[in-house]
């Protein structure tokens, strides 16, 4: 992976507290798992980026070098991978996925 | 082409001695449930437990990895 992609995902983790790289958007997902790990966070009423890995190659093969991880969804929170939509269920159904989110529920 | 559940299995137990696999087939879908118990998986972070199950089916089922849900947990004596 180049050098350039790799710097630029980090820079994308590193800016934003919570990060999905995704396929399709959270509006328009475009894979049953993406929608998913969407749908939960949504649920949580939390802000989040998002990156639409269809749309650059690089950043689509680069975000599973970067994370060592094979499949996209991924979810990163303070810079940290989470993990992909397994993951992401399984905290969301034993109440860890609240806590891990519950500082940066958006203000009423 | 979709990996059969049974081949799925088979690689993790092999790759897992110890571990305890489950398959959920979903009737008329290509995806299935896995569910992986080993003590191995104690002390360690979901991601390193599922990573330790993608090593196991190894490159030939890669493929595998985006057809399964992975439940991964450790054996009710050692919690």
């Amino acid at each position: 992976m180049s050098d350039s992609v790799d710097q630029q995902i980090d820079q994308v983790v590193k800016n934003n507290d919570i990060v999905l790289f995704m396929k399709g958007t959270p509006d328009f997902p475009q894979c049953g798992f993406s929608q998913r790990v969407t749908a939960i966070l949504n649920s949580y009423e939390v802000s989040f980026s998002a990156v639409n890995v269809l749309l650059n190659n690089d950043v689509r093969e680069g975000i599973k070098t970067y994370s060592d991880w094979p499949t996209i969804p991924q979810l990163y929170v303070k810079a940290e991978f989470v993990g992909g939509c397994d993951i992401v269920s399984e905290m969301h159904e034993a109440g860890e996925l609240q806590e891990l989110l519950a500082p940066f529920k958006k203000e009423a | 082409m979709a990996p059969k559940p049974e081949a799925v299995i088979k690689m993790i137990r092999q790759g897992m001695p110890d571990a305890e696999v489950q398959v959920n087939v979903y009737s008329g879908d290509d995806h299935f449930e896995v569910q992986v118990v080993s003590a191995s998986f104690v002390g360690k972070s979901r991601i390193t437990q599922h990573k330790m199950v993608y090593a196991a089916l190894g490159e030939q089922m890669k493929q595998a990895i985006h057809a399964l849900a992975l439940k991964t947990s450790i054996p009710k004596e050692n919690l």
